[in-house]
């Protein structure tokens, strides 16, 4: 086992309602699969509305490389393909009979051919993404390296641990079959404090890695850089831990299933809890009942980086959580600026909060306000101190504005996701946008390097 | 009343928005809007949620760390003014006179500035940017309290166009525009800002009033004593006179992580060592004066303090800001002890690494790049084997 790898610059933003430990299960009706979740994919799709479709069954392919298939989680029938602006494909809504008929598949040999074939028939391919530019994995890519973190430090996050103590079997499975497809260079990374359980920490087949610290210990990200970072021209590909026991599953069982334990949590509900579901259910069933009231932030994923979603829209495929948190519009403060401030939450110590140490301080309520307008960039060394990447930040979002391609190269951005970046975007006093200033520049690299 | 104040403006703000009677006032009405409420802004993408703190928090953080050396500077007007015309006056007498001296040359350094801010912003179609409200306080605080006020409104002018809103406002500008005020003061009049007439107020024509840097610069020995510099009942600019009222405002700095503490120990650490240096040489009186001196006299704190850590002009990057300070201090008392010229060397070696900050990134940046290079070519030397 490698020794411990400490990280010293991050923050774990501490909130209010954490997801109790506690399953629930949901009859949700409506699942999705939304093309937007997938970086840079222009979708084909192979259904339309009123197919009968089972699990399994594929709603859509990628059109750079039409093996890369993408199926329904449910059986049942296609509801609706929903359209945004300019024809955009933004969900394909199937409606659950309730069933879970599969279709079937053959497990093949423990090849690295004809398991990279079962992954692209079954549609568990997409669930593998690449580093850089967080795109799918190429089938035919030998990547330098395949990473699974085995915690998730971002605020309300879920306890991977009680997921892999709820699927143990199959999340072996999973990690065995990535062993083989990375030809032995599986990292799993595990935390000190938060990972505990047997399961991950006695992981046969992979090379374990122990990191502690503060969030981002837990992106991808911050792992791969300080065990075998990204230099141009390399790939590394990367899995959520709940998508390893999905591909474990179908590979112990022969069955597809895309069960899913998401964390349903934040201060804007009455109960935070894990409900137990299928991949992309509608958000409406996830907070049925749930809800303080109407005046709140749904945010699929985390709420460093998910996305605003409403309840007529499904959770993301790659998000592993669900965070509601108040709407922060509702208020006029007389002259903020000057008052101290005690229920604000500031990392600079220029509230009474930023005296406190983290460990000591009860959870925080934040809400969604802005706290400011967007200005120039004044300060500087504050994102040093949530980064834990040896790249100069402030310079390559810099870069990025400007669209200086051999300057980003030069500077690392392919090391970097929007998602190392949302503690930089948290703590900035210019409230710029960042994480779509690096995801605009990393497109901009992407499609001159795909040409 | 808030909410009757709140609902006036909401009732207004149609004027200003595009198509409104008002709208080329827009970047004005926001400006003040924005200062009397928080606005209501949600996060649209990115992260949800936001830290507390913004630029208005930063920048009022920092006027409060000046009110120390103001106050204090506001009541030395008087006191050194009293002491010249000897004759004796009560502690409001004193303030008071200094408050009359010291007041003007604040409000116009504020309304030349802001005007100049605010006209700008209304052409870029941009928000007013905070950056004014401290260098509005500054510039009067290294000025000396004699300053004729029309000095004082083009100086302003000066430093806010051609130092920063040529640079393109706020955040962009590469020199200090409150130092660089007072530098073009100190080239453009000489009279009113050298010399031992100037520094203190309503000065009889009898009684020389010099500074410790002016008494070494004329090779004079005859300072005040190192307690009474401490202190600061010296003359001098308004606000750079106590070392004592500087260090309340550092400490609320530090305490709050608004200023580096990189720069200001390294300016510190960089101007004691250079005093050391000359002590160890020793060829004349002002070399051989205790290196701790330079940091009573003349402007060394207040430029350490609150010019050298104008996080816009310094240094980016840590490592940066250590070899930015220390050259600061060394650079500020070899100017003082070598060049008879320039009494005072704190401005121009600000400016001057102020001019040299983004080299110095450029340097530190630069390793980072070649470790970057280097470790692709090992690691593709390994994965080849």
């Amino acid at each position: 086992m490698a020794s411990e790898i400490k990280i010293r610059q991050g923050l774990d933003i501490k909130l209010k309602g954490k997801a109790e430990r506690m399953v629930d299960g949901i009859e949700a009706e409506f699942f999705a699969l939304q093309p937007t979740d997938f970086v840079g994919l222009t979708p084909r799709l192979l259904v339309k509305e009123g197919d009968e479709v089972k699990v399994g069954t594929a709603l859509m392919q990628a059109k750079h490389d039409e093996r890369i298939r993408f199926v329904s989680p449910v059986s049942g029938t296609v509801s609706e393909v929903r359209r945004g602006p300019k024809r955009l494909l933004e969900a394909i809504v199937v409606k659950s009979d309730g069933k879970f008929e599969t279709l079937d598949f053959k497990v093949g040999a423990p090849s690295r051919e004809s398991l990279t074939q079962s992954l692209l028939e079954t549609g568990l391919w997409p669930m593998i993404r690449q580093r850089p530019f967080g795109t799918i994995a190429k089938p035919d890519d030998r990547p330098k390296a395949f990473f699974v973190s085995a915690f998730d430090s971002a605020p309300l996050a879920p306890d991977m641990d009680f997921l892999a103590e709820h699927f143990p079997d199959s999340l072996q499975k999973g990690l065995d079959v990535l062993n083989i497809l990375s030809e032995g260079k599986l990292y799993l990374c595990v935390h000190t404090e938060k990972t505990q359980s047997e399961v991950l920490l006695k992981a046969k087949n992979v090379q374990l890695h122990r990191f502690s610290g503060p969030h981002p210990s837990g992106n991808v990200g911050t792992q791969i850089n300080r065990i075998y970072p990204i230099n141009k021209g390399e790939t590394v590909w990367f899995c959520g831990l709940p998508e390893v026991i999905n591909i474990g599953h179908f590979f112990r069982t022969g069955q597809l299933d895309f069960s899913r334990l998401y964390a349903v949590a934040g201060s804007g509900l009455q109960h935070p809890h894990y409900l137990l579901t299928k991949l992309g259910a509608a958000i409406s069933a996830l907070v049925e009942n749930n809800l303080k009231d109407d005046h709140q932030r749904i945010v699929s994923g985390n709420v460093l980086t998910g996305k605003a979603v409403t309840e007529n829209d499904f959770l993301g495929f790659y998000h592993h959580q669900l965070s509601v948190i108040p709407e922060g519009d509702r208020r006029h403060e007389l002259i903020g600026w000057l008052w101290p401030g005690f229920k604000k939450f500031s990392v600079s110590r220029t509230f009474p909060s930023g005296f406190i140490p983290n460990a000591l301080h009860p959870d925080y309520e934040l809400d969604t306000n802005y706290h400011g307008e967007e200005r120039a960039y004044v300060m500087t060394g504050e994102f040093e101190k949530v980064f834990p990447f040896d790249i100069y930040p402030l310079q390559l979002i810099k870069a990025c504005l400007v669209g200086d391609i051999d300057l980003m190269e030069n500077l690392g951005i392919y090391e970097v996701e929007p998602e190392d970046f949302a503690l930089c975007e948290f703590v900035d006093t210019s409230k710029t946008d960042i994480q779509a200033i690096i995801r605009e520049a990393l497109e901009k690299l992407r499609k001159e390097a795909e040409g | 009343m808030i909410r009757n104040l709140r609902r006036y403006i909401d009732k207004i703000k149609p004027n200003f928005t595009k198509g409104g009677k008002f709208a080329w006032l827009q970047s004005t009405f926001e400006a003040f809007e924005s200062f009397l409420f928080v606005p209501d802004e949600t996060t649209k993408r990115g992260c949800h949620i936001r830290d507390a703190i913004d630029l208005k928090r930063t920048m009022i953080t920092v006027v409060i760390a000046l009110m120390p050396a103001l106050l204090f500077g506001i009541w030395n007007i008087g006191y050194q003014h009293f002491l010249a015309i000897a004759e004796s006056a009560t502690f409001w007498q004193t303030f008071g006179f200094g408050l009359l001296k010291a007041l003007p040359v604040i409000v116009v350094s504020y309304v030349t500035g802001l005007a100049i801010e605010f006209a700008f912003a209304q052409i870029r179609h941009h928000q007013v940017n905070e950056g004014y409200l401290v260098t509005g306080m500054l510039i009067p605080m290294v000025l000396p309290p004699d300053i004729p006020l029309w000095m004082v409104a083009v100086a302003t002018a000066f430093a806010v166009l051609i130092g920063k809103e040529a640079f393109g406002g706020t955040g962009m500008n590469l020199v200090n525009p409150a130092l660089t005020a007072r530098a073009f003061l100190f080239f453009a009049y000489p009279s009113v800002m050298s010399g031992d007439k100037v520094w203190i107020a309503d000065q009889p024509d009898a009684f020389t009033g010099a500074t410790p840097l002016g008494i070494l610069a004329n090779g004079g020995t005859e300072l005040p004593d190192a307690w009474t510099m401490l202190w600061g009942g010296i003359p001098g600019s308004m606000g750079e006179t106590s070392v004592i009222a500087i260090a309340l405002g550092a400490i609320l700095l530090l305490v709050t992580g608004i200023a580096s503490w990189r720069i200001m120990l390294s300016v510190v650490l960089g101007g004691g060592l250079m005093g050391l240096v000359f002590n160890l040489i020793g060829a004349n009186a002002y070399m051989q004066l205790p290196f701790y001196y330079h940091y009573l006299m003349g402007g060394f704190m207040f430029g350490a303090v609150f010019m050298a850590t104008d996080p816009v002009t310094a240094a980016q990057t840590n490592t940066g800001k250590w070899i930015y300070g220390f050259l600061i201090g060394a650079f500020a008392v070899m100017l003082r002890v070598l060049n008879e010229a320039y009494a005072e060397g704190m401005m121009l070696a600000i400016l001057l690494m102020n001019c040299f900050a983004p080299l110095i990134d450029h340097c530190v940046i630069a390793r980072n790049i070649k470790m970057r290079q280097k470790r692709a070519i090992v690691q593709q030397k390994t994965s080849a084997r």
